[in-house]
């Protein structure tokens, strides 16, 4: 049975840098490399987060210009529902980190639990950013209408869009975890396909993510309601 | 690491044909994957850019063989405007993105990166799987635009809104095709920006030990700053490209002004920007150029100090100047838009942002210069490429100073010199890095050597070719001719020009079929092709340490403890004039 590392403690990063040599490799000792810090999960979210913030930059120097142009902009009334919405994910990103905790503590149940109000509530705002679109074009504001609206649409449907990929892996996860508590419901010995370190790291990473997916949220609202 | 699956630590395991070979995560497989995309890209951006050069030197003649294969684009007998306007979109957009884009980064980079960094595979290989495919998909994608009704788009590879924005109105292939060609674009961006996210990861966290930052080949230095190009490039075309497909397919105006009246129809469109469009393209478009650059740059710099027997010289300096040409490409883009209207301020901006990139091109090049200095040359195949990439890469760059400077780009811009400065700076001078790269790893990726009389007959004739076909189109752009116009003989200005078209056509066709060469000795040479040894060019880093071709894991059992520089060539003490990375310390007073 392979033992449990840890995620959140800190392994001093291995010295190799510069002109020493690294330490000649014991006999029979971890051949592998040692974990370095960041993991490379992490690492890699924090590239993809990199990347989203390009295109919501992009798109808000698009924004910013339109704007500027022309007499066309009008701006378009907020739906309530996005209230509710901003308040769910607000709320995700908390249970997320609560999953995220109960996996350090070794508590794979109750952090499935969690896992599955993150889902649920991802849902909700999905479903509730969905009315929000019905709501605007039930009153008539649809992509093409004006500037203001058509930015609208694009901003949150991007949002969506990644959100969505977030709660793919979340469920991914959780159907992870799902699976080998069937298999053995007595104790925590690792997912079927998601050893027991690599599904922190999933989550940890999924967090990372989920909680960009909120302060974007944020920060969508307030450039699409507040600044304009 | 552990997510690695347990296979790759017990040397080659055999799957199914599919799994090996199409569906891989094998780093290795992948690369060459995408060096195959990219030959086919590159063939038939080649066979694109024959019609045009047909349509330039005779404009008038008559095709009726072409007749019976494309009807509506040879109507009459004559090859159409907008059939010639299709080949150029395409063959810029091929080109760009499926040859100068895949090959250099994704080829090289996937299969070299991780062995030159002692890794078994990329930090994610499943991803990596992944962007080949979702590549593969871009390019049918892209493709099917040729085949479409209509036919391709003839908007440009920039596809300058709001030509390509406002529909078939405007002409034909500006239905469906341009409709394709900004998924595809989209679908592209996708692909790439997975790719760039796992070299970064892969670099930064999967090195042997030993393998510092400063110890790292430059190709690996290269290929690990254009990933960050393109992690922060990408996302801006795409964001450019959603907005340009909505104003297409769903009513919304970014970038259709109010008012525009095309082919006597007013565009029900308002308050839109085609400047805007201009941004988030060349925001993307500059960096790309150097997407395309970087690798060449890197793969000239590690085989130069490999036949120069020499260490490169000022190798922190080499790093620096690729970070410095990485971060300037950023602040350049405003020189493409001279033309677009654009305060004096704002382009003295730019003026002196892209005048400045001149600094570190040419720390790089004089680097080049200083490691070939006093050296016992070996003229190889690759060594003679990477030669000419040095060449192509000073001649180019020389005129993108003149561009650079507002006063005269506004005479020569959208004029053949312009043509001539990017298909010489980017074009032809990553053509050499990717060519320099084949005939240096050939023997690594096959285990067996490609020819080096055909090589050198392929080299003198590419070489002599390119110049002869882009030195007398600066002439032409400074005789004013315009680029992107099917027709030039119809200006009375431009008539005396025409022998300089048909003698550019015949270059190229001559330089065309020089790389038949090349072909056959890039195929042949797979099955017949002498045997290689382990380190045939008895170069320095890690991939020469593992059997040609590699094995699965790269390095077995055994991970490389790395101890020394990338390029310890000329090592005194050393019983050969070269020292590999792995050596162990201890073996030479260096």
């Amino acid at each position: 049975m392979a033992t449990i590392v840890t995620p959140g403690t800190r392994q001093p990063q291995e010295d190799w840098g510069g002109d020493k040599s690294p330490p000649e490799q014991g006999a029979g000792g971890e051949r592998r490399k040692l974990r370095r810090y960041p993991p490379t999960h992490t690492l890699g979210v924090a590239f993809a987060v990199a990347a989203i913030g390009m295109l919501f930059i992009a798109l808000t120097s698009s924004y910013v210009v339109r704007q500027g142009l022309g007499m066309d902009w009008q701006r378009i009334p907020m739906p309530r529902i996005l209230l509710v919405n901003t308040a769910i994910l607000l709320v995700s990103s908390i249970s997320i980190e609560l999953a995220r905790l109960a996996l350090r503590r070794g508590n794979q149940q109750i952090s499935n639990t969690w896992v599955f109000v993150t889902l649920v509530l991802g849902l909700a705002f999905l479903s509730g950013q969905v009315l929000a679109w019905q709501s605007l074009s039930s009153r008539g504001f649809f992509l093409s209408t004006n500037p203001h609206s058509s930015f609208f649409y694009v901003l949150t449907g991007l949002h969506g869009i990644h959100l969505a990929g977030g709660l793919l892996v979340l469920a991914y996860v959780a159907a992870g975890s799902l699976r080998q508590l069937q298999a053995s419901p007595a104790g925590f010995s690792g997912w079927a396909d998601l050893s027991p370190d690599r599904g922190c790291r999933w989550l940890d990473g999924t967090a990372i993510y989920w909680h960009f997916m909120d302060a974007l949220w944020i920060y969508l609202l307030v450039l699409l309601f507040v600044w304009s | 690491m552990a997510s690695h699956s347990s296979h790759t630590l017990h040397g080659e395991v055999h799957h199914g044909f599919i799994r090996t070979y199409i569906f891989s995560t094998d780093h290795k497989v992948i690369g060459i994957q995408y060096l195959m995309l990219a030959l086919f890209a590159v063939l038939l951006g080649m066979a694109l850019s024959v019609f045009m050069r047909l349509r330039l030197a005779w404009p008038a003649e008559k095709w009726p063989s072409l007749e019976q294969v494309f009807s509506v684009g040879f109507a009459g007998g004559q090859m159409t405007p907008e059939f010639y306007l299709a080949m150029m979109t395409m063959h810029g957009t091929i080109m760009v993105f499926f040859v100068l884009t895949t090959a250099p980064l994704s080829g090289f980079g996937n299969y070299f990166l991780p062995i030159q960094i002692g890794a078994r595979d990329m930090a994610f290989p499943v991803l990596n799987m992944l962007s080949f495919w979702v590549t593969f998909v871009s390019l049918a994608v892209m493709v099917s635009a040729l085949l479409v009704t209509g036919g391709a788009p003839i908007s440009g590879w920039t596809a300058y809104a709001p030509l390509s924005a406002v529909g078939e109105v405007a002409g034909p292939g500006l239905g469906t095709g341009q409709t394709l060609w900004v998924i595809s674009i989209a679908i592209f961006c996708a692909a790439s920006l997975l790719t760039a996210l796992n070299f970064l990861c892969t670099t930064i966290n999967l090195r042997a030990r030993g393998m510092s930052l400063m110890r790292m080949p430059l190709t690996v230095w290269a290929w690990f700053t254009t990933a960050i190009l393109a992690l922060l490039a990408f996302p801006v075309l795409l964001g450019g490209g959603v907005l340009l497909l909505l104003d297409r397919i769903g009513g919304s105006s970014f970038f259709i002004p109010g008012g525009l009246v095309i082919s006597d129809k007013l565009i029900p469109h308002e308050g839109g920007s085609p400047i805007l469009w201009q941004h988030l393209f060349w925001f993307f478009g500059h960096p790309e150029v150097y997407i395309a650059i970087l690798p060449g740059m890197g793969v000239t710099s590690h085989i130069l100090s490999t036949f120069a027997r020499k260490p490169i010289f000022a190798y922190k300096a080499m790093v620096s100047a690729i970070f410095a040409i990485g971060f300037i490409s950023y602040i350049v883009w405003g020189h493409h838009m001279f033309m677009s209207g654009m305060s004096p301020f704002t382009s003295m901006v730019f003026s002196v942002s892209t005048m400045a990139v001149g600094v570190p091109s040419a720390i790089k090049t004089f680097n080049w210069l200083a490691t070939l200095r006093g050296a016992q040359i070996r003229f190889t195949t690759p060594m003679l490429f990477a030669l000419a990439f040095v060449s192509l890469f000073v001649t180019g760059g020389i005129t993108g100073l003149l561009l650079a400077q507002p006063a005269i780009d506004i005479y020569l811009h959208d004029t053949s010199f312009v043509v001539a400065h990017f298909h010489l700076i980017m074009g032809v001078a990553a053509i050499f890095g990717i060519f320099a790269g084949i005939y240096y790893w050939f023997p690594k990726m096959f285990g067996r050597m490609m020819s080096a009389p055909l090589g050198r007959i392929h080299f003198w004739f590419t070489v002599v070719g390119v110049y002869a076909i882009f030195m007398p189109m600066h002439f032409m752009g400074i005789s004013g001719a315009p680029r992107r116009y099917a027709t030039l003989t119809e200006f009375t200005y431009l008539q005396h020009l025409q022998p300089v078209q048909l003698f550019i056509s015949i270059a190229a066709f001559i330089t065309i079929a020089a790389q038949f060469i090349f072909l056959y000795n890039f195929f042949v040479s797979m099955w017949k092709g002498e045997k290689a040894g382990m380190n045939p060019w008895e170069s320095t880093s890690l991939e020469w340490v593992i059997p040609s071709p590699p094995p699965h894991d790269n390095f077995g059992e055994v991970e490389p403890v790395v101890h020394h520089g990338p390029y310890e060539y000329g090592v005194p003490g050393s019983p050969t004039d070269f020292v590999m990375q792995n050596a162990p310390a201890g073996s030479v007073a260096s």
